[in-house]
């Protein structure tokens, strides 16, 4: 997997222009993730109008690979049910830690420009922090971490 | 910024011959992502050499068995082989006597020993511990923990925007209740070189005692510990070329003296009934259980091979690179140093504008530089200038100007991939 080649396409473009960056107003649902390891953080704001997200936003300091998976994640949840959200969930969560077979059928679409990090494993992370914080900001859980016990990596970042 | 005064490079004697010198180092021929590897990860961990590799092979061939029990060849082999190398470190630091070179397990195990062995026993409710915001999680923590059981309080000593040690706020935080000061020699994430000398005589003009975290000072100049004056002195060994899970603590022998054991155990008793348990004499007293012998063997071997290279002449070539590097960043615009006192070790910290540090850190690795990125388990310091994370570059005297450039051309195309 060439890195360069992962940040090339569509991340680069996210990053420097996340979509639906910001914050939400009338939130009904919100979660902050935090990765202990590097210090980023991320916080989700949801609108939930009955089963369907209507609004969502984030903000938060981040790396590229984390502010885009983050910002094609709200891209990629607008306007779909609570339902769709958890799948897209957990089929990005599988795909980043190499456990998803990208030949079967899925929903990720566009998101599978992400599929590289999985041989990148101090950056799994990163991809998956907004999907975590999603996904507790569905549960009404308003602070997640990478580190949490469901966390499918353990990779730790290094030490001085 | 950091340019040699000719007169101090004189001093430092000739250049050394790195081309020779990297031929002892099998690693540095690695390719990574089909480019040459450049190992700037050397505050993290240094790299061995066949010497050393050598020498471990040779003792797990032909040496070992446990030390200090049984009267056969191989255990009074191992056995003088072990103490052997507590000579060749009692060297190295220039400490007054073999026995107050205690192994541990690295820099971390010996602050804890001197936080269980001493503090435990000395610091009472009330009393004053001083730190610096430079410190290591491993010299706070533990510091914290005692503090938290005693009911003692941490001070902290202050520094400027370019990292250096504020020493009359230090002179400040003295009172009638400090008891114990732990101070790094060398930061790891800034570099800065700390006064310690100047700190260490005016903490025993007030009767309170030093411990030198110097983790990052001992692979990168002489250290004397008798000049110093310090009490005790840490270090790991795998940052200076030797195995991992061995490191020394220095301690002068009246304060190792009056320590209480920390790990109880075989090897550091003399006699053990269930009445009553009579401690052995320093240092074994401190070193419980079999200890890492290959490793301790395979640290006495690190340090001939530093000692002949000499540690000025490291010092002098890890200056060059570390003056060089810092001019080259300087014509790279949107790249900020972070740590700029006027003494350093060859750690370069920085920013690269626009980009996290660990995208820097993953499209450099794609260029085979190796660097650190993160908050270098530092916190304090981050959140004191105000920067969540750094990408470092830490340099040995296996590492060459060349190396530099390849660096500073990858560090361009990662700008170039941002832009």
């Amino acid at each position: 997997m060439n890195p360069k080649s992962l940040y090339q396409e569509v991340i680069l473009d996210h990053n420097k222009k996340p979509r639906n960056y910001g914050t939400l107003d009338n939130a009904t649902h919100h979660a902050v993730g935090h990765n202990p390891l590097c210090g980023d953080h991320l916080d989700i704001a949801l609108h939930l109008e009955g089963d369907r997200i209507d609004q969502v936003a984030f903000h938060g300091e981040s790396c590229a690979i984390c502010k885009a998976s983050a910002s094609m994640m709200t891209t990629a949840v607008k306007g779909r049910t609570r339902a769709d959200a958890e799948t897209l969930i957990q089929e990005f969560r599988d795909m980043a830690v190499g456990k998803l077979n990208l030949d079967v059928p899925h929903h990720l679409g566009r998101l599978t420009v992400f599929a590289g990090v999985r041989d990148l494993p101090t950056r799994v992370k990163c991809a998956i922090l907004p999907w975590h914080t999603l996904h507790a900001a569905l549960h009404s859980v308003t602070a997640t971490s990478t580190e949490a016990e469901d966390d499918p990596m353990h990779a730790a970042i290094g030490d001085a | 910024m950091n340019i040699v005064e000719p007169a101090l490079q004189s001093r430092f004697g000739p250049a050394l011959d790195v081309e020779r010198i990297r031929t002892d180092f099998p690693i540095l021929k690695l390719e990574v992502e089909g480019n040459p590897l450049v190992y700037f990860d050397n505050a993290a961990s240094s790299q061995m050499p066949q010497q050393v590799i050598d020498r471990l092979v040779h003792y797990q061939t032909a040496q070992h068995a446990n030390i200090n029990r049984g009267v056969h060849y191989l255990s009074e082999t191992a056995t003088a082989e072990y103490e052997g190398s507590r000579g060749k470190l009692q060297h190295f630091l220039n400490a007054r006597e073999e026995r107050e070179i205690v192994f541990t397990s690295g820099t971390t195990d010996s602050i804890n020993l001197v936080m269980h062995g001493y503090g435990r026993k000395f610091i009472r409710a009330g009393d004053e511990i001083i730190l610096t915001t430079l410190e290591h999680h491993s010299n706070i923590v533990p510091w914290q923990m005692l503090a938290e059981e005693k009911g003692a309080k941490i001070r902290v000593v202050p520094i400027n925007d370019a990292g250096e040690l504020l020493v009359d706020e230090y002179e400040k935080l003295f009172n009638e209740r400090t008891r114990f000061v732990s101070v790094m020699h060398a930061s790891n994430a800034l570099g800065t070189v700390n006064p310690i000398k100047q700190m260490i005589a005016f903490a025993h003009s007030r009767g309170v005692p030093v411990l030198i975290d110097g983790a990052q000072a001992a692979p990168h100049m002489e250290v004397d510990v008798q000049d110093l004056d310090c009490d005790f002195y840490a270090f790991s060994g795998h940052k200076l070329c030797g195995p991992t899970g061995i490191g020394v603590l220095y301690g002068k022998a009246e304060f190792l003296e009056r320590m209480q054991p920390f790990k109880g155990g075989g090897d550091m008793i003399l006699s053990v009934t269930f009445e009553k348990t009579v401690y052995n004499s320093i240092p074994h007293k401190f070193e419980a259980g079999t200890p890492p012998i290959a490793a301790a063997i395979g640290l006495g071997a690190a340090v001939d091979y530093l000692s002949a290279i000499g540690l000025d002449a490291i010092a002098a070539h890890e200056l060059q690179l570390l003056n060089y590097a810092t001019e080259q960043m300087g014509d790279l615009p949107g790249v900020r140093i972070i740590g700029t006192a006027a003494i350093k070790i060859a750690v370069l910290s920085f920013e690269v504008k626009g980009v996290h540090p660990h995208d820097v850190g993953t499209l450099l690795n794609h260029e085979g530089v190796a660097v650190r990125t993160g908050h270098h388990c530092v916190q304090p310091v981050m959140l004191r200038l105000n920067v969540p994370a750094t990408t470092r570059a830490s340099f040995a005297f296996y590492n060459t100007l060349a190396e530099v450039d390849a660096f500073i051309a990858a560090l361009r195309t990662v700008q170039k991939i941002f832009s």
